[in-house]
């Protein structure tokens, strides 16, 4: 047995993290998120060319094969730099259309996205509907002979505003039907809805009688989508341990040289234990959210199990890291000019992301009650 | 990154599995004798005689000293699967995984063929003095004194919280040899046969009701100097070596403890109603079963990631300090959601015989045992984080 990164993992980590304190240091992001979009094409470009884009997928569709630790350990460096852009929504498009079973598709659109000249993103959520793939419905998909038609609309949908492609999550006569169309198509509206971070916007899609390719629809869409999530799950828990590493450096660099009452604050055990607490919930978040890569990579038997866990832990951890280092910087955490409430935010939208805790706590119940 | 066991892992595992299923005694009967009696000792004696037979006695050790030569992963599943197999509690705890290691260490020649075979055995059983009334988180404090006369230490003080004392053979003691030195720099380790002249035991009985812990009272005991461990004045290193010892280990043994307390919990809510439904049809109750599962579970991993780590770097580091405050902390909340899940039933003393209470009460000494959890975290504070010592 052994927990430990393997050595080609550590240099991918050590070269992830010097492309995001060269390409996008702190001062970057904030640029970042000043703009309309969030999305830097230069940086997204240099982000491709190194081949992170999809690293999981195979080599026939422009990917580099390699698994879900792999993954992990990417999107882990890109939290900890607090990277803005089109990141995990181009992951998570990518992953589901590789799993929908069209080859042809998958062939045709993959290599782009890999490569960095599409960006892609899904949308899932809807008024009365979340993360659960039985509940879509207000999209309604009808069939015209040439592709299909859809109509409906579609909340909190990641970077929709710079996406080239969209996987709508509709239903049809066949269930889920899950499909793929270009934003530029005819009746296709796609409006921002600023959310509590700024460094990757949110969307809603309007759809009137949109066009759309059919990728996969009934059993088949359901799973490929379960997964899909399963994967951006991985993605967003390795993404909270950068954040919450972030801050447990942040802050204990701030404890060792803030002086009060004559004394660093690092001194003092009120903020030690607090500091102590975040190197305990971060290590705990890490230990999960590896395991979670690990046992989708695998296919093992609890690996359902095991990313809703990471989730619900790394989400509700991110949160009392996260309280803990803005307490501990005291007034100046509180301020827009100290970076804290960038990864604030962020883990704050992560959380929501594929899930939040009370609904991978629910899973985990599930599952727990249900093995009699 | 691989979590499958190796090839030598599962053998490992399966020598024992398959040893267990054939060695492991029928539960205790507690008409023979409450747990003080000895009876009861007898009985966890006969176990320790039969792992030791069995070559599965101070397995961590290493086989020069008899052990078995096993790496922490090994040392782990041999807890896990040993208490999963319904093994009595384990006697030798204090003997194997603290005094032995650290007279391995630090022990003469003669000390370590005097007495490692016997802990291995179980002829001898120990426990291990460290605290006092006066010298809890702070045990460099301790004021129990040793004077030299002769050939002999004359050993006065008190020690309270030892685990085992009531029936132990030996004690590995602190004692203060130096009151004129800073308190680190005063301290001898002594092996104490406990049935010197001079020694009175006290059980001392704990709010869950039972006495596991005892104070011990020193009066001009005479201890022979060949049975010091250690040079004079050099205890404080020996005691944290053997305190290091302790938090890797107590961590590991704790893992199928809540696994089966967890597994009674569902058991329970699949089953038992509550105004006409049952308990895990309610919905807030399965957010309380959904984070007891999943503590749990990253429980596991952590330990899985330390021992990995350990089996890396050989030497156990502070790390183990956040292995004792996550398992006591989650002890705590376990038991306390529990009896939320369970509802006004779980308060009787004949429900399960008692175990939610016995959990509810017993997990509040979890995190002052073996070293508070505000010590711990200055621990972490001060060891891995690189701030400056706050005491």
């Amino acid at each position: 047995m052994d927990y430990d990164l393997s050595k080609p993992q550590k240099m991918l980590q050590q070269s992830v993290r010097e492309f995001c304190q060269r390409q996008c240091p702190l001062e970057k992001v904030r640029e970042i998120m000043e703009t309309e979009t969030a999305h830097d094409p230069e940086l997204w470009q240099g982000i491709a060319d190194q081949g992170w884009i999809g690293l999981h997928l195979s080599e026939d569709h422009g990917g580099l094969g390699l698994g879900l630790v792999d993954l992990a350990v990417v999107a882990e460096e890109l939290g900890r730099g607090c990277l803005p852009g089109p990141f995990l929504s181009t992951t998570w498009a990518a992953t589901l259309l590789s799993k929908c079973g069209n080859e042809n598709l998958a062939s045709k659109y993959l290599p782009e996205l890999c490569e960095g000249s599409k960006i892609a993103t899904v949308a899932c959520f809807e008024e009365e509907a979340g993360w659960a793939a039985e509940e879509y419905t207000t999209v309604k998909v009808t069939d015209s002979g040439e592709g299909v038609q859809l109509s409906g609309s579609k909340q909190l949908v990641g970077d929709a505003g710079v996406a080239d492609l969209m996987i709508i999550a509709a239903r049809g006569e066949m269930g889920l039907t899950l499909v793929l169309v270009e934003t530029s198509a005819d009746g296709v509206s796609i409006v921002a809805t600023p959310g509590i971070d700024a460094t990757r916007k949110l969307y809603e899609v309007k759809l009137d009688n949109v066009t759309g390719v059919v990728l996969a629809t009934g059993a088949q869409a359901r799973q490929a989508l379960i997964e899909s999530q399963q994967v951006g799950n991985v993605a967003v828990c390795a993404e909270l341990v950068g954040s919450m590493q972030w801050m447990l450096e942040t802050t204990v660099e701030y404890a060792k040289t803030r002086k009060q009452f004559d004394q660093i604050i690092g001194a003092f055990q009120a903020v030690q234990h607090k500091c102590a607490d975040m190197l305990l919930d971060t290590e705990s978040s890490r230990s999960a959210a590896l395991y979670a890569a690990w046992a989708l990579t695998e296919g093992t038997d609890d690996a359902d199990r095991a990313v809703s866990i990471a989730k619900l832990f790394c989400a509700d951890a991110a949160q009392r890291v996260g309280g803990n280092s803005i307490q501990a910087h005291g007034g100046i955490g509180f301020t827009w000019e100290h970076d804290l409430h960038l990864f604030y935010k962020r883990n704050k939208s992560n959380e929501f992301l594929f899930g939040d805790a009370t609904f991978h706590r629910e899973h985990v119940a599930q599952i727990a009650i249900g093995a009699a | 990154m691989d979590l499958n066991l190796t090839p030598d892992e599962q053998s490992f595992r399966d020598e024992l599995r398959a040893w267990l299923k054939v060695n492991v005694p029928e539960e205790y009967d507690v008409q023979r004798g409450g747990e003080d009696s000895t009876e009861y000792w007898q009985y966890l004696r006969d176990w320790q005689k039969k792992l030791f037979d069995g070559g599965w006695a101070g397995v961590s050790w290493p086989k020069e000293f008899g052990g078995r030569g096993a790496t922490p992963i090994q040392q782990s599943i041999f807890l896990q699967e040993t208490i999963a197999a319904g093994a009595p509690e384990h006697l030798g705890v204090i003997g194997e995984g603290l005094v032995g290691p650290t007279i391995i260490v630090a022990g003469t020649e003669e000390q370590k063929a005097k007495y490692l075979p016997r802990i291995l055995s179980g002829e001898d059983v120990w426990c291990q003095g460290f605290s006092e009334p006066n010298a809890g988180s702070d045990v460099a404090a301790l004021g129990t004194k040793a004077v030299r006369d002769g050939d002999d230490w004359v050993v006065n003080g008190q020690k309270i919280w030892t685990s085992f004392a009531q029936g132990a053979d030996l004690c590995l003691l602190l004692v203060r040899t130096d009151f004129e030195v800073p308190k680190h720099k005063g301290i001898t380790a002594l092996l104490v046969d406990m049935k010197s002249p001079g020694i009175t035991r006290k059980p001392l009985r704990q709010m869950s009701g039972d006495s596991g812990f005892n104070e011990l009272f020193f009066s001009d005991v005479r201890v022979p100097v060949a049975d010091q461990l250690g040079p004079t004045n050099q205890g404080w290193k020996i005691c944290i070596t053997a305190l290091m010892n302790e938090r890797t280990n107590l961590g590991s043994s704790m893992f199928t403890f809540f696994d089966q307390a967890i597994d009674g919990l569902l058991e329970h809510a699949r089953t038992r109603k509550r105004n006409g439904k049952l308990l895990s049809e309610c919905p807030l109750k399965r957010q309380k079963i959904g984070q007891a599962v999943a503590d749990l579970e990253v429980y596991r991993l952590n330990i899985a990631r330390a021992l990995s780590r350990l089996q890396r770097d050989s030497t156990p580091g502070p790390e183990g300090s956040m292995l004792k405050i996550y398992w006591s902390e989650m002890y705590q909340r376990l038991a306390q959601a529990s009896m939320e899940i369970l509802g006004d039933v779980s308060q009787l003393k004949e429900f399960d015989g008692g175990d939610w209470v016995y959990r509810y009460l017993r997990s509040k000494g979890s995190t002052i045992e073996g070293g508070t959890s505000e010590i711990q975290r200055c621990i972490l504070a001060e060891r891995v984080l690189g701030l400056p010592k706050s005491y």
